[in-house]
């Protein structure tokens, strides 16, 4: 059996929920384990490279990273996120990403 | 010195200025509360308001709270709950007059006491700070003051619990100041009652914890959670967080019985985490308390224990918001329907952009979205959703400029597409889009000793 067969699909959606504000140009996106057993998955799995891939092109600045295990949450500062103005929802947009984690 | 009390119930009434009316009725008749912490001051609408003042010096405070007061004074006074509120915003003094006022119209004259935080206004003192120095850097873009200082509209510095607690010291009833932050309001009741130290950093820290928990009102009893949205109960009928806080800092986020929504974990966590930056460094002016020591457990149906909370020393800084003049926008709307929807909006967009350039008119931003579409999800939307197939779309069009006679000429741009554009197009009853004013905000940092805040407390 080859190394890929052994991953799967899981859409963050299952595995955390979030709430998002914003400061200046500088949105943040608060990611919650929904169980406390998610969170070294989201640690481990959810870094900032790869939340700034997943909104490349929709903010130009750096993404940051805060870890809070006491709440079971990530906090992501996302830089450059509202310039365009508009009606982007970076929370439930986080929430598509798929992670691809060991069966 | 006087026994301080067991525990000090602070009902959050308002979230922000707009917040629904009932709100600050219901917590005050809904059961027993000590006090009513209302929130009506966001980033931009010190601007609105000095805006507002600059027309009618009267002005500047949040206008609703005075039908507010007439509603719920004769309540308060007789169950003895006290208010904070920041509904004074560019003028605490008008706001606290307005509110005498009702209240004398009420026959309460002798029974109760108004407070009044001023001294966060810099507006006037604005030259003098950049002539000795002090050049207000953004602390996004490290620009200087100087910059923008002919366009500054409003220059708010954050102050923080103290001020407020001297009123309620005083035995003001009802304290209403400029601009306080959201936490202040609920820490310094706390501070008030259990006669906490200015360096009592972990309790300071834990009151302003309790603040930002409450300070969006619903946003933690059930209202715009994610978590298990549809099951929340009765969110027409739904209750506002109540901090039930004990003298050692730990404390209790409950709603009064018999009302919706949810007090949990989960919902209280994302308010925490809602606005968050370093979690670690929770910055106000009265401490800075350290979000990741914060212990939450769920201690019966609609009840969340919080524990925990470490703190730091304040900063040598306050926190400014600065409003200044920035330019003019304007947003049309159109509604496409099936078939092809999506290509009818893409289309009509094209034409549009086409026409504004042949005209010659310049913008410094032009944004489209397509609601239905891809308006809150971006290129992540079109990854997974059929979007030839949709039922109907909405083309918004926002366009930005320094330019007013710009802006102004883009909004007569909008509605001739209907009969010379794509076809199958509806959603245009809102009639011609209307140029507004953008103020922009600058948030800096200035020397605490260059603040004095004035606090007056007066008989109605």
């Amino acid at each position: 059996m080859k190394k890929a067969d052994r991953k799967r699909s899981v859409p963050l959606l299952e595995l955390a929920h979030a709430r998002s504000g914003d400061k200046g140009d500088t949105a943040n996106v608060g990611l919650i384990a929904l169980k406390p057993e998610y969170y070294p998955i989201l640690v481990k799995h959810v870094t900032a490279a790869r939340v700034a891939r997943h909104f490349k092109g929709m903010i130009s600045g750096p993404v940051e990273r805060y870890e809070l295990p006491n709440l079971h949450a990530l906090n992501f500062l996302l830089h450059g996120a509202l310039d365009g103005g508009g009606t982007i929802s970076l929370k439930t947009a986080l929430l598509r990403l798929e992670l691809e984690l060991p069966k | 010195m006087k026994p301080r009390s067991a525990t000090v119930r602070i009902a959050a009434g308002q979230g922000f200025w707009g917040d629904w009316l009932e709100a600050p009725y219901r917590q005050v008749t809904g059961g027993p509360v000590d006090y009513l912490m209302m929130d009506y001051l966001a980033e931009v609408t010190m601007s609105i308001l000095q805006k507002q003042k600059s027309r009618d010096p009267s002005l500047g405070y949040a206008k609703d709270f005075i039908p507010l007061m007439e509603r719920i004074l004769p309540i308060v006074a007789e169950r003895r709950i006290k208010i904070t509120a920041n509904a004074g915003g560019v003028n605490p003094r008008g706001c606290a007059q307005a509110v005498a006022e009702v209240a004398r119209r009420l026959r309460l004259s002798g029974k109760l006491r108004i407070g009044v935080v001023t001294g966060d206004d810099l507006l006037g003192r604005l030259d003098g700070l950049l002539a000795r120095g002090h050049e207000l850097q953004n602390l996004d873009t490290n620009r200087r003051l100087a910059d923008v200082r002919d366009r500054v509209v409003s220059a708010n510095a954050y102050l923080g619990a103290w001020p407020v607690v001297d009123a309620l010291r005083r035995g003001a009833d009802v304290v209403v100041t400029g601009r306080v932050t959201d936490t202040g309001l609920t820490l310094a009741p706390m501070i008030h009652a259990f006669g906490w130290r200015p360096d009592a950093w972990d309790l300071l820290a834990a009151g302003t914890v309790a603040g930002h928990t409450i300070e969006c009102g619903a946003q933690c009893s059930g209202g715009n959670c994610l978590v298990d949205w549809e099951r929340i109960p009765d969110l027409a009928n739904v209750g506002y967080p109540i901090v039930e806080a004990a003298p050692d800092g730990t404390f209790e986020i409950t709603k009064h019985p018999g009302t919706g929504g949810r007090i949990s974990v989960a919902g209280v966590t994302e308010q925490l985490v809602y606005e968050m930056g370093n979690p670690g460094e929770y910055i106000t002016p009265d401490c800075i308390a350290d979000f990741t020591t914060i212990r939450l457990e769920q201690h019966g149906k609609d009840r969340v224990r919080v524990s925990g909370v470490r703190g730091r020393p304040a900063t040598d800084k306050l926190k400014v918001s600065i409003g200044y003049f920035y330019g003019y926008k304007a947003v049309g709307t159109l509604v496409y329907a099936w078939p092809d929807a999506y290509q009818k909006a893409q289309a009509a967009d094209r034409i549009l952009r086409q026409r504004l350039a042949d005209l010659g008119l310049k913008f410094e931003s032009v944004l489209t979205e397509f609601v239905g579409a891809d308006a809150t999800h971006g290129p992540l939307a079109r990854a997974s959703a059929p979007l030839d197939q949709l039922p109907e779309v909405q083309l918004r069009i926002g366009v930005r400029s320094p330019d007013r006679a710009a802006v102004d000429r883009f909004t007569r741009e909008i509605a001739p597409l209907i009969l010379n554009g794509p076809p199958s197009v509806t959603g245009f009853a809102g009639g011609r889009p209307k140029p507004e004013e953008i103020v922009a905000y600058w948030p800096a940092l200035l020397d605490k000793g260059m603040v004095e805040p004035c606090v007056e407390v007066v008989d109605v």
